[in-house]
């Protein structure tokens, strides 16, 4: 199986190459979309403890739904293509990011944020100083995962013409090219363990430098 | 300078108020301990002064400034504040957890790291030693230490400590209650000082308050508090043995009597308390001792009716007209 899989990428590099690099940009930017709105989101909710509870009991419904569900309802809405690939890959990532920032920043020990507010720390300088850089390795699980998950998910794409590497697995499907089919799975599987052993190695390397 | 003049906290759905109509001045300088059974208000009252919590009522005043109006953030700056838990940032250097507050106040960083190794040295730490270490890797003594030089660090002209001593086991404690009162005498600073521990109230403190149900019961210098203790609650809560604990807050040097012991006396050094001296004096047969002085010389004597006399002065009234 290994050399139909080589013989295939050889003769159509640039399907290949297009549909990985589609991937890892609609990746890329649906985390960073992720981030910017879950973690401004977990520093406001702090603040709003009652509405935090709302906010993490929908989130939480969010992620029960199944990941082709969330892109398939995107379809009526925004139409094909990529940007509602990304709105979908952009929810499917958040809950697992903003369930574990608001998490990790509101269990920092009430003691020492007390006794940052006693030393006249303002609500922002205790946040930025204290809560961030204490519940930081739980908000790096959270993006590891979220990453993974939106990486994994990103295959599904395909089905609303968002592109990368789900294209050739479809693709494949449709006109029962077995390589190309192989070759789209294995490739999608390869960036989701790619993309979980970097993100650990740098959550490893993040929580060394902090216990020096 | 601290002055709470008729103030009250009322949480909403407590039958009383948690704190109840309290008035109270600590003069600059000295040391205000706050005691009472657990829930009486000692928490809330200390923390309304540095506004972590605001009063229903009644006016604050720190340093003759009414600071029931004042931007609490910048007041807490000029509030040492010092708590149980010590609340050490954990992902801080020890160096960078005193420095908070002189940086957050701009100093310029040859000073705050000159202030760091002042303010290590004079809580007892070595700072070459501690400075780059983390709060993990100290004793539970030395994170009080840490949590006081922090405290300290921006020279603040009063200090605010909610049970510094509650976290350190009983052999530390009296050393660091000695310790840190000779710093906060030296520095000349006001502080209220919360407790449980009624021997700490009177070893530390210049004034004590006692509080029941967030009123203030009495407050009183503490040999006043053990020789007029104001009602039959006071004089429980003060200990049965609180003509014992008078003569502990008496030095033999200050309370000696001209004469010469008999041949044979025991002797006791000037600086030790009258406490002491009674426990020498009922382990001998004789009735008197030696008080000498730093050198080793004589300065007078102590007797057992000396004592006696001293442990009964001006006692007694108080309760006895309070039933
Ligand atoms: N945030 C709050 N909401 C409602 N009630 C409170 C709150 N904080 C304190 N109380 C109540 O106010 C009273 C005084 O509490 P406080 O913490 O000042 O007591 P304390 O003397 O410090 O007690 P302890 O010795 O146990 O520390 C208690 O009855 C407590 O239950
Ligand atoms: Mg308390």
């Amino acid at each position: 199986m290994v050399g139909p899989v080589f013989t295939w990428i050889a003769e159509h590099p640039k399907v290949f190459w297009t549909a990985a690099q589609q991937h890892l940009v609609l990746s890329a930017a649906a985390l960073g979309l992720a981030l910017a709105l879950a973690l401004p989101l977990a520093v406001v909710l702090l603040r709003w403890r009652r509405a935090a509870a709302t906010a993490i009991a929908l989130v939480n419904v969010l992620r029960t739904i199944p990941s082709l569900a969330l892109l398939v309802v995107m379809l009526p809405i925004l139409g094909t293509g990529f940007q509602p690939a990304l709105v979908a890959l952009t929810l499917y990532g958040l809950p697992a990011i903003l369930i574990n920032a608001y998490t990790a920043l509101s269990e920092v020990d009430a003691d020492i944020v007390e006794a940052a507010t006693g030393q006249g720390l303002s609500r922002a300088q205790i946040v930025r100083r204290i809560q961030v850089p204490l519940a930081l390795p739980v908000i790096f699980a959270g993006i590891r995962t979220a990453a993974v998950q939106i990486v994994s998910a990103a295959t599904l794409a395909a089905f609303i013409g968002g592109g990368g590497l789900g294209e050739l697995i479809t693709a494949g499907m449709g006109t029962l090219d077995i390589p190309q089919l192989v070759v789209g799975g294995l490739a999608v599987a390869a960036l989701a363990i790619l993309t979980e052993l970097a993100f650990g190695l740098a959550e490893r390397r993040l929580n060394r430098t902090r216990h020096a | 300078m601290i002055a709470l003049e008729g103030v009250s906290k009322i949480y909403p759905g407590l039958p009383r108020p948690a704190v109840d109509d309290l008035t109270l001045m600590v003069p600059g300088g000295r040391t205000c301990v706050l005691i009472g059974p657990s829930g009486c208000g000692k928490t809330t009252t200390m923390r309304m002064v540095n506004r972590l919590i605001e009063p229903t009522r009644g006016r604050i005043v720190v340093e003759g400034e009414d600071v029931t109006h004042a931007d609490p953030v910048s007041l807490r700056r000029r509030i040492g504040y010092v708590i149980q838990q010590i609340g050490l940032f954990p992902h801080m250097t020890i160096a960078q957890n005193v420095a908070t507050v002189p940086e957050l106040l701009g100093w310029p960083s040859a000073r705050v790291a000159a202030r760091v190794d002042e303010m290590l040295s004079l809580v007892g730490l070595d700072p070459g030693g501690v400075r780059d270490r983390y709060p993990r890797h100290l004793s539970g003594g030395q994170r009080q230490r840490v949590g006081v030089a922090r405290a300290l660090a921006a020279d603040p002209p009063v200090m605010l400590m909610d049970e510094p001593f509650g976290a350190v086991d009983p052999l530390v404690r009296t050393h660091l209650q000695d310790e840190f009162l000779s710093i906060l005498k030296r520095l000349r600073k006001t502080v209220i000082l919360v407790t449980h521990d009624i021997d700490e109230a009177i070893r530390m403190g210049d004034l004590v308050a006692i509080l029941k149900d967030g009123r203030l019961v009495q407050c009183d210098a503490p040999d006043r508090l053990l020789a007029m203790p104001a009602n039959a609650f006071v004089a429980d809560f003060v200990g049965a043995d609180r003509a014992l604990k008078r003569l502990s807050l008496v030095m033999a040097g200050d309370a000696c009597e001209p004469g010469t012991a008999p041949a044979g006396a025991p002797e006791i050094a000037a600086t030790l308390s009258l406490r002491d001296a009674l426990a020498i004096l009922l382990g001998t047969s004789t009735e008197a001792l030696r008080v000498t002085g730093p050198d080793g010389q004589a300065v007078g004597i102590v007797t057992l009716a000396g004592i006696r006399a001293r442990a009964g002065e001006g006692a007694g009234r108080g309760l006895r007209a309070a039933g």
